[in-house]
This record gives C-alpha cells, structure tokens and sequence, in this order.
C-alpha cells in the first residue's frame, strides 16, 4: 500500500475526513436533541407530564423489562406484522403470476386493483372488526390489506416490464410460458421483488398499528393508545421510540437479504 | 441435394385495430443441407417476421413450411436461432447460460453437459466458465450465445442481425469468427442482414427481398473462383466488388 501517489493518499485522507464527519454529526444531534430534552425538561421549560423525558421514557422501559410486560407488547406487534409481511409478498407474488400468465384477467381485472390500492385502508378497519371479532386475525388481515394490492400492482408491473428479448430466446430455445416465467421473468424481478419487500414491512407495520389501535388487548399499537387516554406519555414515547426501532430492524433484515442475493445472482 | 428447408407461398400480415400491414407475400425458397444463405432487403421489410414463421415463433396466413421434409408442426427437428442481441443472463455464470436451452428441453444429461464443457473449451472460452457474462468481451459474449446454439444440435440455424449490436471492429471478428464456426460444424444457416459485405462475405447465396410486403425480388448465388477459405479472403477478392454492386443495384431500384 506504500506505492500510492500522493494525490492518492490525498484523496484517500479526504473521503475519510468526510464519513468522519458525517458519523460525528449524526451522534451529535442524537446526544444534542436528547441532552436539550431532559435539560428542558428538568428544569421546568417544557412540562415533563406531557413531553416525559429521555431518563423517565428509559425509567419506565426498564420497570417493564423487569416485570416482563415489554417483551409481550413487543413480540405481538412483530409476531402480526412478519405473519402479514410474509402472506402479502406470497399472494402478490402468486396474484401478480397468474396476472403475468393471462392478459384477460388482468385487463378484466384492473379497475378493482386500481380501486382497492387507492381506497384508505384504515377505512377497513372497522369493518374487518365486525366481521373478523376483535382477534389477531383482525390485525394481520388489516396489516395486509394496506399492502398487498399496492404490492401485486407493482410486481405485476415488473413482470410486464422484463425484457421482451430475453422472454423471446426462451421461445426460440422451444420453451413454453411457464418456462418464460421460471427462467426470466422471476429470476429478472428478484431485484423489483426485494425493493417491493422493503416498501411492503413498512407498509403492513403501518396496517397493525392501525389494527391494534382499535382491536387489540396488547402490542404496541394497544400500548399506545391505552396510554394516551390515561395520560401516562411516558409509555406512550417509549412505545413510539421502540417502534422505530422495530422498523429500523426489520428493514435492515431486508438489506441484508439483498446483499446476500447480489452476492448469489 | 437434400432440402433441410422448403418454403412455399409464404404470406404473413400483422393486424391491429387500425388495420392490417402485410409483412410477407408469396415468399418460396429451399435450403440445401449445410448451405447458408444470406437474407438481406430494406429495413423493416419482415426480414425478422420470416425467421420468426421459420422457427414457429409465428404462424403464417398462408402457405406452407417443410424441415427436412415434415411439416413445421410435426417435425422435431432442432431449429437454432441467434437473436440480434446476445441474452445472456447475467444472473447466470456463462456455462449455465450455454446449458439454458438444454435445461428448457429437458435434455440435461451427463453427455450433454459434457457437450458443452467441450464446445466453450474449443471456442475458447474454458476459463470463463464461471464467469458471469457482464466480465466477457462483445464477441465472447456473441461466441457464447452461439455456443447456447449449437449445444442444442440444430439441423438449422437462423441468425437475426447477430453481430449488428457489435462496433464495426468487433463486428468484422465476430462475423468471421462465427462464420467459420458454422462452416466447420456444417450447419444449414439463414443469416438476416442489412449488412451487404456481412451477406457477401459469409453466405453461398443472397436472396433480396423488396420493401414491405417483402417479396423475393432475386436470388444471387455467390460463387468465388478460386474458393476463398475465410470470410475475410472473400472480402479481398475481386468478386467481392462485382457482387456488392449487384446486390447494391437490385435493392435500390425502384419496383
């Protein structure tokens, strides 16, 4: 490495200087934005009933670590939203398949898909209540329906999209559709069909809070709602803190997940 | 000598909801084995539209279609097609791409595979086996989709401007390269072109198609006295001129 120009090392020396800066940054206005909170909080500028702080938020997270509450609200809210994760990439992948296979359906098909993808789906809610009780069922049925038909949209999209070329050489190598669809279409879309992943955790996160907002006896969504008709904004803040963590986790996993296909295709 | 391919009264037209175009009238002409012959016509003439009705890809309105004398429905005769780009797959590493149309037709076997170790071992490209096809060069990559060709055994191959995507240098290589490949494995080929040296230097016969609907406007055996070996040697060769002009003549008067 000692055969580098000095413009080079320059360079080199610059770029790091850079990330430096950027990671510093990034953990000096976390360390900021929390000091100012419980600064302001302790000595009375904001009212630490409504605003809580970052050491009651931490308090109280550690009271229910303690009697182990935490871990159930937690692990509801994941169990639901990875359950309807996984169902909607497996119907949008089936739905949007046969939809590649038959042009018909999906010409007869189109205004409902369009309609349903457009519709507020916590509009849904209530109904999916009534007719569903309020159970888990519920909740993994509305974290899927804000996903799922945006989902089969897209992936049909993508379908539609692969290469004419390529789908053609399968023909000229004397290969039938469901070859076209083994060989190209699905190979071709595994990047569309990851990006689409990442839209959907989100997505179907969104649809659970929603859902335990308004069915549920626990999870976050129940935590969070439970407590601001008590008042008790110190749970209400930590659940919304352990939500973003929740969401940070689950989209890493998704990163990692294609990482690892560039890596194999 | 033996017919690989008879076609009769060829007529072909592709319809929308604006109309019909005619693409193909009354197109008839045989193939010898091992012959190749070059189609080349004006741009958009269904130069393309023919190979497609050869290799079954499309049906033809009317008219009727024989390899190695079965009906196009009822043969089981491999036909080879080299599309304008290569397709290879880049999630696939070069050998899986050469094994693509094997695997299609379930043809997977042990002396199969072999084949095809044997066939990019010969065309030289052994050591690139694993590589994926973004890490080869223009005509490596032409070289291996050739080879995805031929590991299939066609009786016939049809080449669809398979070296236009090239730049002019490669192109020259590859069209040589590719040329001699078919000559050495003895394979009856139709090369469509708009590339009239390309015609030339390659094929025993040009057919010249006229503007759409195609038809066959003339059919002009090249013959080189004495034989010139390479496709390269027939670029040199006095006759190369004469034939260029021809062929040049006949696309461009008016009909």
């Amino acid at each position: 490495m000692n055969n580098l120009s000095k413009e080079q090392q320059k360079y080199l020396l610059c770029q790091r200087k850079h990330k430096r800066i950027v990671r510093i940054s990034r953990i000096l206005i976390l360390l900021s934005f929390l000091f100012l909170w419980e600064f302001t909080a302790n000595v009375g500028i904001i009212d630490s009933f409504i605003f809580s702080s970052p050491s009651k938020i931490a308090l109280c997270f550690w009271s229910m670590v303690l009697d182990k509450s935490i871990f159930l609200h937690i692990g509801i809210t994941l169990y639901e939203t990875i359950i309807s994760f996984f169902l909607v990439i497996a119907i949008s992948v089936l739905v949007a398949v046969a939809l590649w296979f038959s042009v018909r359906l999906s010409e007869i098909l189109d205004p409902y898909l369009v309609v349903l993808n457009s519709l507020p789906k916590s509009a849904l809610a209530p109904l999916l209540i009534v007719w569903l009780g309020a159970t888990k069922t519920t909740i993994i049925v509305a974290g899927m329906s804000v996903a799922v038909f945006g989902s089969i949209l897209s992936l049909y999209t993508s379908f539609t999209t692969v290469d004419p070329g390529k789908v053609k050489l399968i023909y000229t190598l004397q290969g039938k559709k469901y070859q076209a669809l083994t060989k190209v279409v699905l190979p071709s879309s595994v990047p569309a069909i990851i990006s689409n992943m990442k839209v959907n955790i989100g997505l179907c996160l969104v649809g659970v809070i929603i859902g335990e907002f308004l069915a549920a006896r626990n999870g976050l969504g129940y935590l969070i709602i439970y407590s601001s008709q008590v008042f008790k904004m110190d749970w209400l803040l930590m659940s919304i803190v352990l939500l973003c963590i929740m969401a940070t986790a689950l989209y890493s996993l998704i990163n990692l997940l294609e990482k690892w296909c560039l890596h194999r295709f | 000598m033996e017919q690989v391919l008879e076609l009769k009264n060829i007529h072909y037209a592709y319809h929308n909801l604006e109309g019909e175009t005619p693409a193909l009238s009354d197109i008839s002409f045989a193939l010898g084995k091992g012959e190749f012959v070059a189609i080349v016509g004006p741009s958009g003439c269904g130069k393309s539209t023919l190979l497609s009705i050869i290799a079954g890809l499309l049906v033809p309105e009317k008219g009727l279609i024989k390899i190695n004398g079965k009906y196009l429905r009822e043969s089981t005769t491999n036909v080879g097609y080299m599309l304008q780009h290569d397709e290879l797959f880049e999630w696939r590493t070069v050998y899986n791409n050469v094994i693509l149309g094997l695997e299609v037709q379930h043809m997977l076997t042990a002396r199969t595979r072999e084949k095809a170790h044997e066939l990019l071992d010969f065309y030289g490209l052994k050591q690139f086996e694993r590589a994926r096809p973004s890490e080869l060069s223009g005509g490596m990559r032409q070289r291996a989709a050739l080879i995805r060709t031929l590991v299939l055994d066609p009786d016939l191959l049809l080449l669809d401007e398979p070296f236009s995507a090239l730049d002019y240098q490669t192109r020259l290589n590859v069209g040589d390269d590719i040329g001699q490949i078919i000559r050495k494995e003895k394979k009856s080929a139709i090369l469509v072109t708009h590339d009239l040296s390309e015609a030339i230097s390659l094929a025993d016969r040009v057919i010249v198609l006229s503007g759409r609907p195609a038809t066959i406007r003339q059919t002009i055996p090249l013959i080189f006295d004495p034989p010139q070996e390479t496709p390269l040697a027939r670029r040199n060769a006095p006759e190369f001129k004469t034939y260029f002009n021809l062929i040049w003549k006949e696309l461009n008067t008016d009909e």
